[in-house]
């Protein structure tokens, strides 16, 4: 509020100064008609958004969830869903309208003023603050008494340790991991000498002949099934995850290991060496992989190396072979961890 | 006394029984008339807050319905696609609230409409306050406060996101948890840890639920709590303009207008994010199906505001050392923490900073005009064109598909890019405000151009120059010069040598950087008669609005000064104009 010379009479209550700003008359302060119309206007759309409410509850019940209406540029869209949204919409956004309307058309629109003051506390105050202080200092003697002092900082830093000890149990490690560090277990997969691979979503074993030249087929190990059916969880196919490529002999330029491929069919891991989305985006002309989420790119003729994008590492190639049926296995785990990069990795 | 219904006597009685409990007639007395200035510009801050609202309100109703639980169930609801298959409960709860809770697909997606709206609000509200100066003395520590919120906004948002345990949000978990991996000596103890194990594990969804729906939401409750009570206690800055000053505030009272105007915008909000929500389709999980973690769909995006970490991962180079033995992966440090870390503390402490180099230390409750502030608009423009970059790097696959771009030609021009173009717009932004400047002068010394031609008498033409109107006059005569700190001295009077030398050189050098290139303000004395000149030459033009054709003559953009009663000799005219 202004502050009020004692000349002028206290103003009244509930009143405010108006500020020292051109003031323009607007049409409903003067003609009646006008401000008349503004309030129906205002009262209509607190009606409609009634009318709105009720309309909303009668779709909520007579609407079939699974209907489906045609509306033009949105398409085929279901009935109830679009009912409830534009009620429900139409509902509570009129009552907002409405009330702006009111502020703007029939409240008084003469603008006020109030005063603003430094935030700064009055210097007695201050003053009396710091005394307070020096008083509670002196009587609590915790400048006087070092030991006590000492000691109790050395309890306050202690006290949390046991609140993040007891973060420790966030991972209890199952059976197989016991013993292990998150790196030993992040260093191996279900792979191993003579594991067959089978193709994903079929589970069904492959044979070189299954695959084409230039074909791709995303593989698991045979054994995944009955794992996640133990563990519970997707855990070891997302390490496990290969794909099986097939190119020409006479293009592979080079391998991570001698003899890992089985004529000219590869294995590599399905998981970017990035930040660790499965890649199948696999080009069969320049034998490039690219990972969709941020485009790194692996040439697979090239023992997986990076060509482009942030990726630092080579994907990891898993050695292959046939069994005695002639089917596609697994010739050991990878030799190096697949996936993200990690701290341990080295 | 107005006569009162029986409702407002037993309002005024509950009042009294109140107040001599709590003694809350003294905050009434003092707040409902309390004033807030209008602009629209600080509506940006009411989005934020009633989006965030309205997503605390579709919230609650999601989590009666939702089960956080990654146990495995055979999916029989009503969307026929997915019968049949094996997934998440998580993931099925959120097919049930799409398609058979009634009207739960609309609270979903007003949810999800909500927390796209309040995090762009609340950027955009960030940049009002930052580009007007409102967070100078005495607002800075509010200033903070609207950075955290803003990072946990981000947290609340992604957090969120990962929920419903689709392809996608599952794949960005898995990049969550890549990066996680990646922090030097703690890492994949990390990520064991928060995800109880291996990826995905059976953990974090459950886990991610309580950060989503308690732990972020209640720091942004509390968070916002203090943000609005400081704007409450500092009353709102407003913007120059006439009978406004640093020490008023001018605008409209609590009750009724703002009452009606802001409470009423809520529902306009809250009513927009539902048509919204009922009418566009926004993250369709059931499109993406449950997540595996071996497959991944092309053109994966992220929401918005993650867009940019998301960039800076995409076109960072693929550096990583070993050392000892130990990875270093600044391929994912740098652009995903490093980066982050630093634009996120620098925006924090600004408003320091700059006070700092300005040596302002005054409170400030009129708003600056950006073009007042060159530097900092610049810096302003500069940080927004990064940022803007590292966004268009999120969508680059995009962006190569939709134009028949190379993917590698877009990753390598915005890495040279990044640090190209912000100094760019940094020197382009600071000389256009500068010219901005430049043009307030001389609307001050000369009045502003009406574009209208006259020729005089004697044959000479002038344009019409016509005063400004107070309020562009209070606007514009608003800019406060600063002078930039003085260069200090290497030693006193006595000889003796200055300590802080370095320190105050540095401040010297910032300050001028800051300021120096200002154009100054015309004195009191200048602008008067500058105004006073413009008046004048309002004033020979304004009998050729008596002539009957005078619209005619506007038409041509020029006319002939030439009335009856010619009060002044060419003479006298002429010796008038010489003036300038």
């Amino acid at each position: 509020m202004t502050d009020l010379s004692p000349h002028q009479p206290p103003a009244p209550p509930g009143s405010i100064p108006h500020a020292d700003v051109e003031h323009r008359l607007r049409v409903t302060d003067t003609d009646p008609k006008t401000a008349k119309r503004a309030e129906r206007q205002v009262a209509s759309m607190f009606l409609l958004s009634v009318l709105f409410t009720i309309l909303f509850v009668v779709s909520y019940i007579g609407i079939d969830k699974t209907a489906t209406i045609y509306i033009p540029v949105m398409g085929e869209v279901g009935a109830l869903q679009i009912a409830l949204g534009f009620t429900l919409g139409a509902a509570i956004f009129l009552i907002g309208a409405g009330a702006i309307q009111w502020a703007k058309k029939l409240m008084p629109d003469v603008e006020v003023v109030q005063q603003r003051h430094d935030q700064v506390s009055p210097e007695a105050d201050t003053l009396d603050a710091a005394g307070q202080y020096e008083r509670g200092k002196e009587e609590s003697g915790f400048a006087r008494y070092r030991m006590i002092r000492r000691t109790l900082i050395a309890a306050m830093a202690l006290f949390p340790i046991p609140l993040v000890i007891m973060l420790r149990d966030l991972w209890v490690p199952t059976p197989d991991e016991v013993g292990k560090s998150p790196a030993d277990i992040l260093s191996t997969t279900l792979w191993h000498d003579g594991l067959r691979i089978v193709s994903d979503g079929t589970y069904r074993p492959v044979r070189p002949e299954d695959l084409p030249v230039g074909g791709l087929i995303s593989g698991v190990p045979a054994d995944l099934l009955e794992v996640e059916e133990i563990q519970g969880n997707l855990n070891a196919r997302g390490k496990a995850a290969i794909i099986l490529i097939r190119m020409d002999p006479a293009d592979i330029r080079s391998q991570q290991g001698d003899g890992w491929d089985y004529q000219g069919i590869l294995a590599f891991s399905k998981i970017c060496t990035h930040v660790g989305c499965p890649i199948a985006l696999y080009e069969q002309r320049t034998h490039h992989l690219l990972c969709p989420c941020h485009q790194s790119t692996f040439d697979l003729a090239d023992s997986g190396e990076v060509v482009f994008g942030p990726a630092a590492r080579r994907m990891p190639q898993l050695p292959i072979g046939v069994d005695e049926e002639g089917f596609i296995v697994a010739r050991s785990d990878f030799a190096e961890p697949i996936g993200p990069s990690f701290w341990e990795r080295g | 006394m107005t006569t009162s219904s029986p409702i407002e006597q037993a309002g005024g009685a509950t009042a009294t029984y109140v107040d001599k409990r709590l003694g809350s007639n003294k905050f009434l007395s003092r707040n409902l008339a309390k004033v807030f200035p209008d602009h629209w510009s600080f509506m940006l801050g009411e989005i934020a807050l009633y989006s965030f609202i309205v997503v605390l309100l579709t919230g609650v109703f999601l989590t009666l319905f939702f089960k956080p639980s990654m146990l495995e169930v055979v999916y029989d609801g009503s969307y026929v696609p997915l019968q049949g298959v094996k997934m998440s409960e998580a993931y099925a709860s959120s097919l049930d609230i799409s398609f058979d809770v009634r009207g739960g697909l609309l609270l979903r997606q007003m949810h999800h409409w909500g927390a796209l709206i309040f995090v762009a609000a609340m950027a955009v509200h960030m940049f009002r306050v930052f580009f007007t100066g409102a967070f100078r003395k005495p607002r800075e520590f509010n200033w903070l406060i609207g950075v955290g919120l803003t990072v946990l906004a981000l947290g609340a948002g992604f957090s969120g996101y990962s929920l419903p345990d689709d392809l996608l949000s599952g794949t960005g978990l898995q990049i969550a948890r890549g990066i996680m991996q990646a922090t030097p000596v703690i890492g994949t103890w990390m990520a064991f840890l928060l995800f109880g194990g291996e990826f995905p594990g059976t953990s974090f969804i459950p886990m991610l639920y309580s950060v989503h729906i308690l732990l972020i939401p209640g720091l942004i409750l509390a968070l916002v709590t203090v943000h609005l009570m400081l704007v409450w206690v500092q009353k709102h800055t407003q913007f120059p303009g006439p009978g406004r000053t640093n020490d008023n505030v001018v605008g409209y009272p609590l009750m009724p207008v703002y009452m009606a105007k802001a409470g009423g915008f809520f529902f306009v909000v809250f009513g927009i994010i539902a048509l919204i929500g009922g009418l566009v389709t926004i993250n369709p999980i059931w499109v993406f199906g449950p997540f595996t973690p071996d497959q991944v769909s092309a053109g994966s995006q992220p929401d918005w505001y993650i867009g940019f970490l998301d960039g800076a991962l995409r076109i960072m180079p693929n550096w990583e050392t070993v050392i000892f033995g130990w990875t270093i992966s600044w391929n994912i440090m740098i652009p995903a923490m490093i980066m982050p870390g630093i634009l996120f503390t620098a925006i924090a402490l600004y408003p320091f900073i700059e006070s700092w180099v300005t040596g302002d230390k005054r409170e400030h409750n009129l708003l600056d005009r950006p073009r007042n502030a060159p530097t900092r608009t610049g810096i302003g423009v500069m940080s927004i064109v990064f940022y803007c970059l590292l966004w268009v790097g999120g969508a680059n696959d995009i962006i190569a598909v939709a134009f028949d771009l190379s993917i590698n030609a877009i990753t390598w021009f915005l890495r040279v890019a990044i640090f190209v173009l912000p100094p760019i717009a940094f020197v382009v932004t600071k000389r256009a405000c500068l010219g901005l400047q430049r043009r307030d002068r001389e609307k001050l010394l000369h009045g502003f151009e009406s574009g209208r031609v006259l020729r005089l008498p004697h044959g000479e033409f002038i344009e019409v120059h016509q005063p400004l109107s107070p309020k562009d006059l209070a606007v514009i005569t608003s800019k406060t010069d600063i002078v930039p700190l003085p260069a200090p001295e290497r030693t006193d009077a006595d000889g003796v040598r200055n300590k802080l030398y370095r320190i105050q050189a540095l401040r010297h050098r910032l300050s001028t950087f800051f300021y120096g290139d200002n154009v100054p303000k015309p004195s009191a004395a200048e602008i008067e008669a500058g105004q006073h000149h413009a008046a004048h030459d309002a004033a020979i033009e304004a009998p050729l609005h008596d002539y009957e054709d005078a619209d005619q003559i506007h038409t041509f953009h020029g006319g002939v000064l030439h009335h009856p009663g010619m009060e002044e000799t060419n003479a006298q005219q002429i010796a008038d104009r010489s003036h300038d």
